[in-house]
């Protein structure tokens, strides 16, 4: 194992599935003579050269649907945003073609591509610059979602992505970037899509957690134990297809489920995952499903409102209490 | 232009202007843009190197597509076909003469959701394309896309868009493919007069220009984006002119003389090859409305009847009947044809199943097995 930063584990399934694949390409703001905004991509134009490399200018739609016609026409590109906060001005070209021409087509045209970038808060950057966009792009048949939370789910899902024949949307996080983990030096290490991870055992009650909100999850378990009750921690790591399975075998053995979701709250990926374990394990419950979600506002500047705004550990943690009726 | 043509060259110059104040002078910019003129009735088949039955093959193409369409307006009457309709009757020699500049099933073609024209031109048959507008298993998507969405892997027709502009920057990914394999490709991307006022055109141009892919922008003026004339959506209505800013060379072309539509093709075309993308604006004229729907309110009966009267077809035929190349009697029997065609491919599309209901899980991702939320 190889203690990398969530950046580097990006970086090397790029370098690792660019050296695989000469159809493999990335394109994107600032990520070659820049080496990324985020220095995911650093040191990769020298590697791979400028035509596999590709800056772009500042033309979000106009990039994500070069991908789309790449992939249309046999290459598998890797598209950047920024963060997932600019692809609002592409998401036509992600939804309406993506997602869709190949259903449009009967099938005769694929899109091998992946959409990466860093999703959800990242600061006092105010409402514009802080969008949890997992929920919207799960909504549209066609894509694939996988939100990842820690360095080696980057590394081995990121593999998968590229490898995968249909588009993916991939989110990481500009907080996680610098964080360090563990990360398989497998050769060809890929973690398959669609598979949850159970990331703690227990049996009090289930907490789901993806991205930065695991770590939420993880922290209000560490909480509860010292209460004495044993919280099962799940990181989903794919929106779409989620892992029913993975939940609803945990909710049966624990018989209560906490949500922790930083999309806002309405119709968001809790929304789904509650209705989903009410209609499959309703016997089972022993308490309403909750959630913690980042509340049902803009995200603002200042920084008390930004820390309320976010899903918190501790409330999460009191949410876990309710649902074990402790207090 | 790299290839010799009797296209006239316009040069414009455009020029800054003093704003006239008082004491120091305001910088006099000027630039020098090239475009070229193709205009009707300035080819001929022999300049263009073609034979009689080439010409021939060309009427019938034109045909087969007025045919197709008016077949196809009825069989939207009767019902048996749905949703929205966009004829292409009156553009013909677009479809027709940009097809013989290209290598088809090699070269790529992409276009917006006027889009039987172009299909039955690339030589799609009439009951795939019948069928798909019937909505039936054989249609050319299967029954998944309709009139918007004729799609064929083999003839490189990369669809059939139905939102306005999405499909230009697709289209510059496809060209961008060619480029990247070496397999040298171009793309001929098709879009009306209306989806120049998107901004993805100008993000696609642009990205066209900077990496320098093989893509022929066609602009096919119609006139008219739904009831909006060009005059009524254009700060400039010379839509050529759009080359400008993205360093491009661009033409304007007639639109009803299908000669001239291939002779600007080809050179394009080869232009695209030596990646070099282009804008190409042809001007053409729609009859029918924007769809059934559309009874046309916007212009008058007049301005309709003279444009009629500048028929592709007609002026194709009067073309070979004129300089000897063909009788009443023989383009009659291309007509015969052509008719016998479209309603072997309403019969045909008649017998075709519907897709079965658990089709409607097929196609939506590559991978077998997708759990589906049911």
């Amino acid at each position: 194992m190889a203690q990398l930063q969530l950046r580097e584990a990006v970086r090397a399934a790029l370098v690792e599935e660019m050296s695989r694949d000469a159809d493999v390409f990335l394109m994107g703001e600032e990520v070659a003579e820049y080496n990324g905004a985020y220095k995911v991509s650093e040191g990769m134009r020298d590697r791979f050269g400028p035509n596999r490399v590709i800056d772009t200018p500042i033309s979000e739609s106009g990039f994500a649907g070069l991908g789309l016609g790449a992939a249309m026409n046999g290459l598998r590109p890797v598209i950047e945003f920024m963060t997932w906060n600019f692809a609002f001005v592409a998401i036509d070209q992600i939804i309406n073609n993506a997602a869709k021409i190949r259903y449009m087509s009967g099938g005769q045209f694929s899109f091998p591509i992946v959409f990466r970038g860093p999703n959800g808060a990242a600061g006092q950057l105010a409402a514009t610059h802080n969008t949890s966009v997992e929920s919207i792009y799960s909504c549209f048949p066609g894509l694939k979602v996988i939100s990842i939370s820690n360095p080696d789910d980057a590394k081995g899902l990121l593999k998968s992505a590229i490898r995968d024949n249909d588009p993916v949307v991939f989110l990481e996080s500009e907080f996680m970037y610098g964080m360090r983990g563990e990360v398989s030096e497998e050769e060809d290490y890929l973690i398959p899509i669609g598979k949850a991870r159970i990331a703690r055992e227990g049996d009090a009650v289930t907490i789901v957690g993806h991205n930065k909100s695991y770590w939420r999850a993880m922290e209000a378990a560490e909480m509860l134990e010292a209460d004495g009750y044993y919280a099962e921690v799940i990181d989903p790591r794919t929106i779409r297809p989620f892992d029913w399975d993975a939940v609803v075998s945990s909710v049966r053995k624990t018989n209560r489920l906490v949500i922790v979701d930083e999309s806002n709250p309405f119709a968001s990926v809790s929304s789904e995952i509650a209705f989903q374990v009410q209609s499959r394990c309703f016997d089972y419950l022993d308490a309403p499903v909750r959630r913690i979600t980042a509340k049902d506002t803009p995200a603002p500047y200042a920084k008390n409102l930004m820390t309320y705004y976010l899903p918190s550990a501790e409330d999460t943690y009191q949410a876990c209490r309710d649902v074990l009726y402790l207090d | 232009m790299t290839t010799t043509t009797r296209a006239a060259n316009v040069a414009a110059e455009v020029q800054g202007q003093s704003n006239g104040q008082q004491g120091r002078e305001v910088e006099r910019l000027s630039m020098t843009a090239s475009f070229s003129r193709y205009p009707g009735d300035w080819y001929s088949h022999t300049d263009l190197g073609f034979s009689t039955e080439d010409v021939l093959a060309m009427y019938r193409s034109m045909l087969l597509q007025r045919r197709f369409e008016e077949r196809s307006a009825q069989m939207y009457s009767k019902q048996k076909i749905a949703g929205f309709l966009h004829l292409y009757i009156g553009q013909e020699a677009i479809s027709t003469g940009s097809v013989q500049a290209l290598r088809v099933g090699h070269d790529t073609v992409i276009t917006a959701y006027r889009d039987h024209g172009i299909a039955l031109a690339l030589g799609m048959s009439a009951d795939e394309c019948m069928a798909e507008l019937f909505g039936r298993i054989d249609g050319c998507s299967k029954g998944k896309g309709g009139s918007m969405h004729f799609f064929c892997r083999e003839k490189r027709l990369f669809g059939g868009h139905g939102i306005v502009g999405a499909h230009i920057p697709v289209a510059t990914g496809i060209g961008f493919a060619h480029k990247y394999k070496g397999d040298g490709g171009v793309c001929i991307c098709y879009l009306g007069d209306g989806a120049v006022w998107q901004g993805a055109f100008h993000e696609s141009l642009n990205l066209a220009g900077l990496y320098k892919l093989p893509v022929v922008y066609v602009i096919e003026n119609n006139q008219y984006a739904m009831g909006t004339s060009v005059d009524r959506a254009a700060a400039d209505a010379d839509l050529y002119k759009q080359s400008i800013s993205y360093a491009m060379p661009g033409s304007l072309v007639d639109g009803m003389d299908v000669f001239s539509v291939t002779r600007a093709m080809r050179d394009h075309v080869a232009l695209a090859r030596e990646n070099q993308p282009s804008v190409v604006e042809i001007r053409t004229y729609r009859y029918r409305g924007h769809s059934m729907s559309d009874p046309g309110k916007y212009r008058s009966r007049e301005e309709l009847e003279a444009r009629k009267n500048q028929d592709p077809i007609l002026r194709l035929k009067a073309y070979l009947l004129n300089g000897g190349l063909s009788t009443n009697e023989e383009l009659d029997s291309v007509d015969r044809s052509v008719k016998r065609e479209v309603n072997e491919s309403v019969e045909f599309s008649d017998s075709s199943p519907l897709p079965p209901l658990e089709a409607i899980y097929d196609h939506v991702f590559t991978e077998e097995g997708f759990p589906f939320l049911r």
